[in-house]
């Protein structure tokens, strides 16, 4: 066994645990976990089941953690995980799983899939047979701080930009405000009026907030690989300037696996609970428009429809907000089937879309057929999200199939209709 | 061996190693799989879980919106097997006199016509089951000898118990010590097999509930 | 030595009328289901029949099976039987005793070797040579060799001789066996029954006189045309087994409408006799119809297949070893449990912080 191999089945060997043995014991192989997941819908191939996906997962667990499963490889009865399988299930691991979660949601027994994939990854990165792509995205992060290789004169660039836009000043490093806000380099790149929208919202609202110069990077390629040491290197800047600055929240952009990685993975990977809060951009503006700090000085009159963020929603648990605040905008809101924690992923969540592989772009292609449907029942051109990678995901997509759809995210949208 | 010699060894010994297995392993099972623990979640809740664990382990019995179309067999076959298989089981009243000597509880049971039928009904689901499981790709690809095989022995006693009341095939003597060394069978590697998700829906029900839980969702 | 002239010469100078003969023939046909005109083929059979010599040989027994047969209603139809055969040695019967009856049975099995029929009640120990049953000195299992080897068929009367029955039952301490155990090479007819209907000793008699030859044989040697239902299929109780209405206990509003008593034990759907339609003391009722389940006496090994009052369906003592089992299942738990821990945390000890060099293999 080579020395990367047994790095990995050790780090399964980790992160097994009562759940996975209790999933693996209750799965009856009723292939309805395939119903649920739009790389099988969209091809019909059942290699694409869910539960099939975690197949090396389940064998180093009946091996290594069942009575039966170790008499059996004592005596040399089941073959053990081998690198050439892993490489196989790459495929499976990364490509054809964005880790959107729906599988979890219909598991007849209840096993959360997800839950596995998450782990499955660990032992699969480790070892090497994680996507180049993604490999890349987090060597840039840990190396360069961001995974599109944005350094902090970019986004002072940006910042300046959007100070001349808005005529608002953008603090950095200001100590004891409420919120210190994020970005995804992501939205600094392709959505920069983002941070010129916040800057109005909170100007108009009163919340006091700042950008930190030391952590301004949300995302976090660590998760998306399945490498929790990574995923602490990377998570642990924004602690550190976090509590460095003593705000009182910590603001998660636009962008799904950033807050799952910072309000959901970030304590357990500190090991420790946090002195903030961590809120979604949506979570706080639903907020203010409870408050009636949110007020528009008129509203989008195109008819609009919503994806729903699976990392933000489905496995987030932003349930409320996003549906309110919309309405506050719009005038002519239209819901898709299968909306809220029943959305259908992008097609490019939990680090697919940085795989580049041209056969991993067909089957994203391939798998959004499901969204281009969810579209076109909503009988509109225009559909909103609150995360910058579906949405660059979306428009490849939109583009590729030669779509009229329009994307917006809903931050700009409010921002723009916000009372002067 | 004769008839009543069979029946008396399934009645006897037979029962007595069968359930001595079935305690064995699934007591064994039980701490095999709980006791490798979990980390505390040591996220701030959103909400607390609270019972939000309890809460899916009953609502999990109801299909996922779009799944009853997308695999109808699937949900209608698994209720009405489930289903049927607890009335045959729970509600035929030599079934519960076996409960009440065993424990001293008891209720009333369903008339034996009643019971013919739903064996027969559930019977036939379990057919169509079956051939769902070799006609869909998904189902037949996932498919391994455990599952043919925990199949059948799921089929047999409901088919000996059927054939036993009724008098076909075997004497009634034969046919019934043959159910009852089925159920023996089936108790036997329920422990060790998917079958064992009798036990572990619950937990993994609940787990999953609890994990989302604690983030707001319900599932 | 008895006369062994036709039964019809006999009936005669006994008095009994040709009309009571012709009614005796009539209710055999009827009892072994015969077509209706065989009454008067076993009428001109039996009349003309020699009566063949009977030796019959009691072992561990209680006399039960005697008695059924001669105890029964009066005139019977057993004392007709009598009169069809020489019964020419039977202990409990005869008026000889000591070294006079050892002979006559001697006499008996040296005239008419080959021809006579063997009866057993009774099951043979063979334990410690046999010695827990003797007779003039002598072992049940010796004297069954030795009358076997002349017989023409042998006929087990009652569930000891056909299966051991109650001397056979567990612990089983003279090592018990049923007749057909020992004697290999003769046609056996089992008429079993604790003790058997005495209509169907008479009826396979009477068969045997008539035609000759065995009748048709279930698996377990016994004659099919008694033994081929079970006491469940004719019971007259059956509706409610069907409707599902039980009596709980003896005395509820159930037992006293007459419902199924299957819960209260009844061995009725396992046990094969005829005792539903033949009934018992001239017909007037059986067992369940006087209100208690079937015991299952006319099967093998009735006696140790649980208890008389616990119904089929349910096992004599199924938790035996539920505690053991537990208790084992326990420990092989708590076992595999501290050696995965024990893997877990030395996997998480050994466990060296990834870098970005793990990434690429």
């Amino acid at each position: 066994m080579s020395a990367s191999l047994q790095k990995g089945i050790d780090v399964l060997k980790e992160v097994i645990d009562a759940p996975v043995a209790s999933f693996f014991a209750s799965c009856v192989h009723c292939g309805l976990c395939a119903e649920a997941c739009l790389f099988y819908t969209e091809t019909d191939d059942p290699k694409y089941t869910p539960i099939h996906k975690l197949e090396p997962l389940r064998r180093v667990y009946s091996r290594e953690y069942t009575l039966l499963g170790r008499l059996g490889k004592m005596l040399g009865l089941s073959k053990p995980v081998s690198d050439d399988e892993l490489e196989a299930w790459s495929e499976l691991v990364y490509d054809s799983c964005t880790m959107c979660g729906r599988c979890s949601l219909v598991c007849p027994v209840g096993n959360d899939i997800v839950y596995m994939v998450r782990k499955l990854r660990e032992g699969m990165a480790v070892s090497g047979h994680a996507p180049q792509g993604i490999q890349e995205a987090v060597k840039r992060t840990i190396e360069i701080g961001s995974p599109m290789g944005v350094k902090w004169p970019a986004i002072q660039h940006v910042i300046k930009d959007q100070e001349a836009e808005t005529e608002l000043k953008i603090p950095i490093d200001q100590p004891g405000v409420d919120v210190l806000v994020l970005m995804s380099s992501m939205e600094v790149i392709n959505y920069p009026e983002y941070l010129g929208a916040l800057a109005k919202i909170f100007h108009k609202s009163g919340v006091t907030w700042t950008l930190s110069s030391e952590a301004s990077e949300a995302t976090n390629a660590g998760i998306q690989i399945g490498v929790s040491d990574l995923a602490r290197e990377i998570v642990a800047r924004i602690v550190n300037a976090a509590e460095k600055l003593g705000v009182k929240r910590v603001l998660s952009p636009e962008c799904g696996h950033a807050y799952m990685a910072i309000r959901w993975e970030g304590p357990n990977l500190m090991g420790r609970p946090f002195p903030f809060e961590v809120v979604h951009v949506l979570e706080l503006l639903d907020e203010l428009r409870r408050a009636g700090k949110l007020k528009m000085k008129d509203q989008f009159t195109t008819p609009v429809t919503l994806h729903d963020p699976c990392q933000i929603v489905r496995r987030g648990g932003v349930l409320d907000a996003p549906e309110p605040l919309l309405r506050q905008v719009v005038s002519d809101y239209r819901p898709m089937p299968d909306g809220n924690k029943w959305n259908w992923c992008c097609g490019g969540g939990g680090g697919a879309s940085s795989i580049q592989e041209p056969a991993a772009e067909a089957l994203r292609f391939k798998a959004f057929q499901v969204k281009k449907r969810q579209i076109e029942a909503s009988g509109v051109n225009t559909m909103v999200t609150f995360c910058s990678n579906c949405r660059i995901v979306m428009e490849e997509a939109v583009d590729h199939y030669e779509m009229k759809t329009q994307l917006l995210g809903l931050t700009e949208l409010l921002a723009a209709h916000l009372e002067d | 061996m004769n008839e009543i010699q069979l029946l008396t060894w399934v009645r006897g010994p037979g029962l007595n190693i069968a359930i001595g297995v079935f305690l064995l392993g699934t007591i064994w099972r039980l701490f095999e799989i709980y006791s490798l623990g979990r980390k505390q979640d040591i996220a701030a809740a959103r909400a607390r879980a609270g019972a939000s664990g309890w809460h899916t382990i009953f609502r999990r019995s109801l299909p996922a919106p779009g799944l009853m179309q997308r695999s109808p067999i699937s949900y209608v076959g698994g209720y009405i097997f489930h289903v049927g298989l607890a009335i045959v089981v729970f509600l035929f009243a030599p079934h519960i006199m076996l409960v009440q000597g065993l424990t001293g509880l008891s209720w009333p049971g369903l008339p034996s016509p009643v019971i013919d039928g739903v064996t027969v009904i559930t019977l036939a689901a379990m057919l169509v089951m079956l051939f769902d499981r070799i006609n869909r790709p998904v189902k037949r690809f996932l498919s391994t000898f455990e599952d043919y095989a925990t199949w059948a022995l799921t089929f047999l006693p409901l088919l000996t118990g059927y054939l036993a009341v009724k008098h076909l095939l075997l004497p009634y003597t034969a046919m019934l010590a043959v159910h009852i060394l089925s159920v023996e069978l089936l108790l036997i590697v329920l422990p060790f097999c998917k079958l064992f998700h009798a036990v572990t829906v619950f937990g993994s029900r609940w787990y999953n509930g609890n994990i989302n839980g604690r983030r707001g969702v319900p599932v | 030595m008895a006369d062994h002239g036709t039964l019809e010469q006999r009936l005669a100078q006994q008095g009994i009328s040709r009309r009571a003969f012709l009614k005796f023939c009539t209710a055999m046909a009827s009892l072994m289901a015969l077509p209706p005109g065989s009454a008067a083929a076993i009428a001109a059979a039996l009349a003309k029949a020699k009566r063949p010599s009977v030796i019959w040989l009691s072992f561990q027994e209680c006399t039960g099976c005697t008695e059924s047969l001669t105890r029964s209603h009066a005139p019977t139809l057993e004392s007709l039987i009598f009169d069809m055969i020489s019964l020419d040695y039977h202990h409990t019967l005869q008026a000889a005793s000591g070294f006079a009856a050892e002979k006559s049975r001697t006499d008996a099995m040296q005239e008419f070797y080959g021809k006579y029929l063997l009866i057993v009640d009774g099951s043979i120990p063979t334990k410690d040579g046999g010695i827990y049953s003797t007779i003039a000195g002598r072992t049940n299992l010796d004297l069954l060799q030795e009358a076997a080897k002349g017989a023409a068929a042998i006929i087990a009367i009652g569930t000891c001789a056909s299966f051991g029955g109650i001397p056979k039952a567990n612990p089983n301490p003279t090592g018990a066996v049923a007749v057909s155990d020992i004697v290999k090479d003769k046609p056996i007819i089992n008429i079993s029954g604790c003790p058997p209907i005495p209509a169907v000793i008479t009826g396979v008699l009477a068969q045997y006189l008539t035609f000759g030859g065995l009748p048709e044989l279930d698996h377990l040697g016994r004659p099919k045309a008694f033994y081929g239902e079970t006491i469940h299929d004719r019971c007259y109780r059956r509706p409610f087994y069907d409707q599902g209405k039980f009596a709980k206990t003896f005395d509820d509003a159930g037992a006293r409408n007459g419902w199924c008593l299957f819960e209260l034990g009844c061995k009725g759907p396992t046990t094969h006799n005829a005792c539903a339609t033949t009934k018992w003391n001239g017909g007037t009722s059986f067992p369940i119809e006087s209100g208690h389940g079937c015991l299952g006496c006319s099967e093998p090994d009735f006696w140790d297949a649980g208890g008389f009052y616990q119904a089929l369906s349910m096992p004599a003592t199924p938790l035996t070893f539920a505690t053991g089992a537990a208790v084992a299942g326990a420990a092989i738990g708590i076992g595999v449990s501290l050696a995965n821990r024990a893997k877990k945390s030395a996997a998480k000890k050994a466990h060296q912080a990834a870098t970005l060099d793990d990434l690429e293999k």
